[in-house]
């Protein structure tokens, strides 16, 4: 069961169990987004107030499994009140930690023991400096299995939509 | 109940009824570890698993006699037409068809055996405003296709036969829902809660009021024995994979004479009687509804699928899984007792062996995920059905669905491995 206690470590149950900036703020003046998984039917619900480029505050509601919930938990703790620029870096790191193994889906099934080595996409953007994402890089063991990388993103995308909309509206 | 003996077959005391050993040998997939331990197969409500017959066809098909049919006069040629109209035949007898040759439609998929319905049989009968009777248990396939044509004509008035909270279908309104209904979409066994409709009842009612109707049988032909006339339904679809043949071939019946008043769905070769530079005569059924070169090697593998059924027994694998359905719902019961919920019927004769479950407040994704590492494949999520999820009040389920070769020992590791998921987000 290795390849499952990596998935599900101690720090991402602890967030899924007690997640954190739980709810929702009053829109306007936050901007609300929402994210769906149509496979799974997993949805998050981003709030999130910009002030002055900084992320000011934000909330995260909806439900899902362990894996989206806790990665909205854990985004939440790392981005609020960070300036925009630099929650843009990690949102861009943190995908690119995710999307390492997008490169190995048409690869032997990870179950086998086959394909489950990290695989960098030629021309990959940036180096993935796991150090910078502090606790987010325990959702690494999520790219062992490939299905769930969509359920780590959701808030992930959904918080960047935001920020573009709330750009594109200022 | 007592605990399940050693040797894993008896349930009370009596066997199951087929011997599921001997029938594991058959399908080579079964043979395969993943996670180190046997494959427990517990999903064939999204895909059965194909016995070496079924593959040995396809593999002889493409070996020896491939050729597009309907076409050459060589002799390959004249081989795989044959072997096309024979798995025609195969597919309408399966379902008691009484004129398979016209009233079997080879399609992709159960879905597009639906949306054909709609778009052709649909778009042809149906006014804005008129109104469509669907149940709250349907499978995406048979509700998207009609929105599709409510949006395209303007606005269609969609009903829906409500479900009640031991996952059947509310008849009590079915009158007064039926009052003015053009055609009626329901689903002969849900592929979410396993309930076993009774089509006849509904088909009966609805053609009192003039009614067409539809069947959706991809869960129930493959586990039951289905009679087109019995059903009383006016059109039937079901997928060969769903029913331990290849993936890319779907069946749709319909009774001949509406057959005959449709017009084509797609356009293209083999569809046409001749075709001219300002327009076209469509060829009759069913090779009016079958554009383009069809699924050829997969009509092969779906007469050998049927062909093993067959040979086993539509009654006996139907008593097989009613066997170990009601099995499996004492014994989480007994296991899990209030940490599961189990959706849909009780153990009887309409509850199919389709089980959909939340267990404590675990996701079906990481239900799922945990599973996995004791080899047994489940299905987690909304099994396109999100109107039923919704009236469930649910995001999600974990399903685990059973097939002919499936026993007791598969219960048992489903449970170990829910326990083990219990302590890992305890």
């Amino acid at each position: 069961m290795a390849d499952l206690e990596e998935l599900y470590r101690e720090i991402i149950l602890d967030h899924y169990r007690s997640p954190r900036n739980r709810g929702e703020l009053a829109s306007p003046p936050a901007h609300r987004v929402e994210g769906f998984n149509p496979l799974c039917g997993d949805e998050v619900v981003v709030s999130l107030l910009v002030e002055d480029g900084t992320l000011a505050d934000l909330k995260i509601g909806g439900s899902g499994c362990s894996i989206s919930q806790s990665s909205a938990s854990l985004m939440s703790a790392a981005v609020k009140g960070k300036p925009l620029d630099e929650v843009r870096r990690l949102i861009n790191t943190f995908k690119g930690m995710m999307s390492i193994h997008e490169a190995s889906l048409g690869h032997d099934h990870p179950h086998d023991g086959n394909g489950s080595g990290a695989e960098v996409l030629e021309g990959e953007p940036e180096e993935i400096d796991l150090d910078k994402l502090g606790e987010l890089a325990a959702l690494q063991g999520v790219v062992k299995f490939p299905v769930r990388i969509k359920c780590a993103t959701l808030s992930w995308n959904a918080l960047a939509q935001g920020l573009d909309e709330v750009a594109a509206g200022a | 109940m007592s605990a399940t003996p050693a040797d894993g077959t008896p349930i009370d005391g009596a066997p199951l009824p087929l011997n599921t050993e001997a029938l594991r040998k058959d399908f080579p997939l079964l043979a395969r570890t993943v996670n180190g331990r046997p494959i427990v197969y517990l999903d064939a409500a999204a895909s059965a698993l194909q016995p070496r017959s079924v593959i040995d066809a396809m593999t002889r098909y493409y070996e020896r006699s491939h050729a597009n049919v309907h076409r050459g006069v060589y002799a390959t040629a004249e081989e795989a037409t044959a072997l096309y109209e024979r798995a025609r035949l195969a597919a309408g007898r399966f379902v008691g068809a009484p004129n398979p040759a016209a009233e079997v439609v080879f399609t992709k998929n159960t879905t597009e055996s639906l949306n054909l319905v709609a778009r052709s049989w649909g778009r042809d009968n149906l006014r804005a405003g008129d109104a469509v009777l669907l149940t709250e248990m349907e499978h995406h396939s048979n509700i998207v296709p009609w929105m599709l044509l409510s949006e395209e004509l303007g606005g269609l008035d969609l009903r829906y036969l409500p479900v009640d909270g031991d996952g059947r279908l509310v008849l009590d309104d079915l009158e007064r829902l039926l009052d003015g209904v053009k055609v009626v979409g329901i689903s002969a066994m849900s592929n979410v809660l396993g309930t076993i409709n009774p089509v006849r009842l509904v088909a009966d009612a609805a053609h009192r009021h003039g009614a067409v109707v539809v069947a959706d049988g991809a869960q129930l032909v493959p586990h039951a024995p289905v009679d087109v006339q019995e059903l009383g339904a006016d059109f039937i679809a079901y997928s060969g994979h769903k029913a331990m043949g290849p993936t890319g071939i779907g069946v749709l019946w319909g009774r001949a004479e509406l057959l005959e008043s449709m017009p084509p769905f797609l356009g293209g070769g083999g569809m046409i009687l001749d075709v001219k530079l300002d327009s076209f005569r469509p060829a009759p059924p069913p090779a009016r509804f079958e554009a383009g070169t069809p699924p050829i090697a997969e009509a092969v593998g779906l007469t050998a699928a049927l062909a093993y059924l067959d040979d086993i027994g539509m009654e006996r694998i139907r008593a097989h899984e009613r066997a170990l359905t009601d099995h499996a719902l004492a014994r989480l019961d007994e296991k899990l007792g209030r940490d599961v919920t189990i959706f849909g019927p009780p153990a009887g004769p309409d509850r199919g062996g389709v089980l959909s479950f939340a267990y404590r407040d675990v996701h079906a994704h990481d239900l799922a995920q945990v599973l996995d590492q004791y080899g047994v494949c489940v299905r987690p999520g909304h099994h396109c059905a999100k109107p039923l999820m919704r009236t469930l009040g649910v995001q999600a389920t974990a399903r685990a669905s059973l097939s002919l070769f499936s026993d007791d020992n598969d219960i048992e590791v489903l449970i170990e491995g829910l326990l083990e998921a219990g302590r890992l987000f305890g």
